[in-house]
């Protein structure tokens, strides 16, 4: 097989100038947010005492999920020697680092006191699971890192499948702790579950091919590259795969959920009652993320459109936002059972489905978290040769996949 | 024997009685007030028993509190702080009414203070459990965290703080159980107010002292903690409920 | 080569000298208000001036560990004492204008974050602790 050329786009037309600038335009935009959130305080926002953590979590997490998610591409390559997916492991780990480069500013500036960002590098409680996600999210950085030197040095080749094993263990454990800040939670119902971490672990598969999947066809469309079909229906597959697995994780968290006589309540809130979360829940996360990209993707090859590819990917992208707002939002919507048996009022909310709704200093800061990562990938790629020149039909190894 | 054993055993003895009443004596000395120049000892454990059959309609505890602490609020009920609340609860199948005081339990083992990721929140060696306001960044994890919902954040710029409680904005807070007031040897607020103006339904003390009334009437009388499923050991316990 | 390295050097030397003249003496513009120390209350302070000046940020570091993690409340070292102390007879703090705090740490654009969350007003009948 001829060695992969790799180039870096041109980025000097009027259109590119003009994404960047919308980027820009978001971007400062969010900034704006989290400088009326730091200033006020956050009483401007929807978050209460009751709902803590709202929409710039849901961006954050969503973020830092698809970020580790998006080095999978570059872990089959390297790991398991898939050589189909080798030209695209550049990509991969720069969307990597990208996307959570994003969650984690989204997640720094919404802190109550942003400006004790250095407390937080120096002042650990090893006993907190979100003090090792410190450490994980600041190493991965690292990690990936050194893991696209080993691509991008010709003479650290050889060491990349090392490398790249490295960077595969560490974003297992860094989505396993991502998704246990909320397993961890012994005290609420939504929450209190060993299969949390698992499922996080899957919704980064998903989200983070399907953001990868979409940035690649962009990339190529705009750049003037060809995006064959062996590709692209390769990455489709599995996508399509992770959605499934997806699908058969929250199945099997809300069946067992409902074996459970005291977690009824909390399940019939969410499957049934909940008003905008059940909604959410079955359009949103069920049949907007998980069944409707399935159907379109798991269709026969050949009569499968390349559009069908990008939709699908668009769909699991906002069912997957649809699921994080179902699980943050509701999970601390639904009041927390401290007397079992008894109707509760008190003046805190206790008792009582807590209300919230997304204010626009946070939808800002989110949206900004997410155009942040899109314009320092669109930045990155113009100065560095992450995309291959070329991803024709011809030009890629199919066999060994 | 000869005289140097015989010497070497009688000042072993003398030191293993010394090690052997030395706590005993520690003891003694705390359950009078701590000089500002001692430490919080481990020897101590402060907690509240919180009869409710004594509780009415009656918000005393939490005026005082508001008063001593300084959390007056802005009158913005989802996001102005409490620290203490009275919770009214009515049985599902009965209709049996009854409300409680609840604030922060100061568990043995708090989750809070398991997930806080800088040790911001913390529990003090005489088992209370505070936030240091120096280090919290305001992540707002222990408040997802508290199986009570006892913490509250900080949603606005505070001004015109009492002295000896200290709160500012972007940190999160809870009750301290007066630490301040019982650093000088009082009674928490809440306490206080209640025994003076209220049904008298909530006893403060020291839960490792066996002269305390505290001691005495968790040893002789029933008392819960809520959600003991989730062997927190709590510092305040409640009869009557 | 050489002759842009020397024009360079004569430029430098040339501002520099400007630079140094401009700050000399009364005349420069004052931007920022230089520091007021009033020290109102005659008794000394808990620590000699030139080690306060020093250390004082230190020591309100350790203290601050010290009370607030093992409850040791020495009521010389409490910030409480230091603002009952130092506090502007007229305003009762010490911030705002020509307050005891504010009027260095402005000066020295050290941004201080203890009065966020601390009063810095006088409690009024409180004994002040010195030495």
């Amino acid at each position: 097989m001829a060695s992969i050329q790799y180039r870096e786009i041109d980025g000097r037309s009027g259109a590119f100038y003009a994404l960047l600038g919308a980027l820009g335009i978001l971007i400062l935009a969010g900034l704006g947010g989290a400088w009326t959130m730091e200033h006020q305080g956050h009483y401007v926002t929807g978050m209460s005492n009751r709902i803590v953590w709202g929409m710039p979590h849901v961006f954050a997490i969503f973020l830092i999920v698809a970020a580790s998610g998006a080095l999978n591409v570059a872990s089959i390559a390297s790991v398991f020697g898939r050589d189909l997916y080798k030209p695209l492991a550049r990509l991969s780990g720069l969307l990597a680092l990208t996307l959570l480069t994003g969650g984690l500013a989204v997640l720094v500036l919404d802190l109550g006191r942003s400006d004790r960002l250095i407390v937080a590098m120096t002042h650990y409680n090893f006993k907190s699971i979100f003090a090792w996600n410190i450490f994980l999210y600041t190493g991965f950085f690292a990690v990936v890192a050194l893991y696209l030197w080993t691509m991008f040095e010709r003479r650290m080749n050889g060491y990349s499948k090392p490398a790249g094993l490295f960077a595969f263990l560490w974003r297992l454990v860094l989505t396993t702790g991502t998704g246990s800040i909320f397993g961890f939670l012994v005290a609420r119902e939504p929450y209190n579950s060993a299969l949390l971490a698992p499922l996080f672990i899957v919704m980064s598969f998903s989200f983070g091919l399907a953001i990868f999947v979409l940035v690649l066809m962009a990339a190529c469309r705009w750049s003037g590259r060809v995006l064959g079909d062996v590709v692209l229906s390769r990455l489709g597959n599995l996508l399509g795969v992770f959605v499934a697995t997806v699908l058969y994780f929250v199945a099997v968290y809300h069946l067992t959920n409902l074996y459970v006589a005291r977690q009824h309540e909390v399940e019939r809130f969410i499957l049934l009652d909940g008003g905008a979360y059940t909604a959410l829940f079955w359009l949103g996360q069920v049949l907007l993320g998980s069944l409707v990209p399935l159907a379109l993707l798991l269709g026969r090859v050949s009569s499968r459109s390349r559009w069908a590819v990008g939709l699908a990917a668009l769909c699991v992208i906002a069912g997957g936002l649809a699921q994080l707002y179902v699980t943050i939002i509701g999970g601390q919507a639904y009041p927390q059972l401290m007397f079992p048996d008894k109707y509760v009022a008190s003046s805190f909310f206790d008792g009582v489905v807590a209300a919230y709704a997304p204010s626009l200093p946070e939808v800002a800061l989110g949206a900004g978290g997410v155009a942040l990562a899109l314009a320092l990938t669109a930045v990155a790629l113009k100065v560095l040769p992450f995309l291959p020149h070329s991803l024709a039909d011809g030009d890629v190894n199919p066999t060994a996949a | 024997m000869n005289p140097e054993r015989r010497e070497f055993l009688g000042w072993g003895v003398a030191a293993a009685a010394g090690a052997a009443l030395a706590p005993g004596l520690r003891l003694i000395e705390l359950v009078q007030a701590r000089s500002p120049q001692e430490a919080a000892s481990a020897l101590q454990r402060w907690g509240l028993l919180i009869d409710i059959t004594k509780c009415a309609d009656c918000e005393v505890c939490v005026t005082a509190c508001r008063e001593e602490n300084g959390w007056t609020g802005q009158g913005r009920t989802a996001t102005d702080p409490q620290w203490i609340r009275k919770v009214n609860l009515r049985d599902k199948r009965t209709g049996y009414a009854q409300t409680l005081p609840l604030m922060c339990q100061h568990c043995e083992h708090p989750p809070c203070v398991d997930v806080c990721p800088t040790g911001a929140s913390f529990k003090r060696d005489d088992g209370i459990v505070l936030v240091d306001k120096h280090i919290c960044i305001g992540c707002r994890y222990c408040v997802m965290a508290c199986p009570y919902g006892a913490r509250s954040f900080v949603h606005e710029t505070v001004s015109g703080q009492k002295a000896d409680v200290p709160r500012g904005k972007g940190t999160v807070e809870s009750c301290t159980l007066c630490v301040h007031r019982v650093d000088r040897g009082e009674t928490p607020a809440c306490v206080e107010a209640c025994n003076r103006d209220g049904g008298k339904a909530m006893v403060f003390g020291d839960l490792n002292d066996s002269s305390a009334e505290i001691h005495h009437r968790l040893r002789t009388e029933p008392s819960s903690q809520v959600r003991p499923d989730l062997a927190l050991n709590t510092g305040v316990r409640y009869q009557g409920l | 080569m050489g002759q842009m390295v020397r024009l360079a050097g004569a430029v430098l030397a040339v501002m520099l000298t400007v630079a140094g003249f401009a700050d000399a003496g009364e005349s420069r513009a004052q931007r920022v208000a230089l520091p007021v120390v009033k020290i109102e209350k005659g008794a000394a302070c808990v620590a000699p001036t030139e080690e306060m000046r020093r250390d004082h940020s230190e020591m309100l570091l350790h203290q601050r560990e010290r009370t607030v993690h093992q409850g040791l409340r020495e009521p010389r070292f409490s910030l409480k004492n230091c603002v009952d102390c130092h506090a502007s007879r007229e305003t009762g703090s010490v911030l705002g204008k020509e307050g005891f705090c504010s009027s260095c740490h402005s000066y020295a654009a050290v941004s201080i974050d203890c009065f966020e969350c601390h009063t810095p007003l006088r409690q009024s009948g409180a004994a002040v602790v010195s030495r």
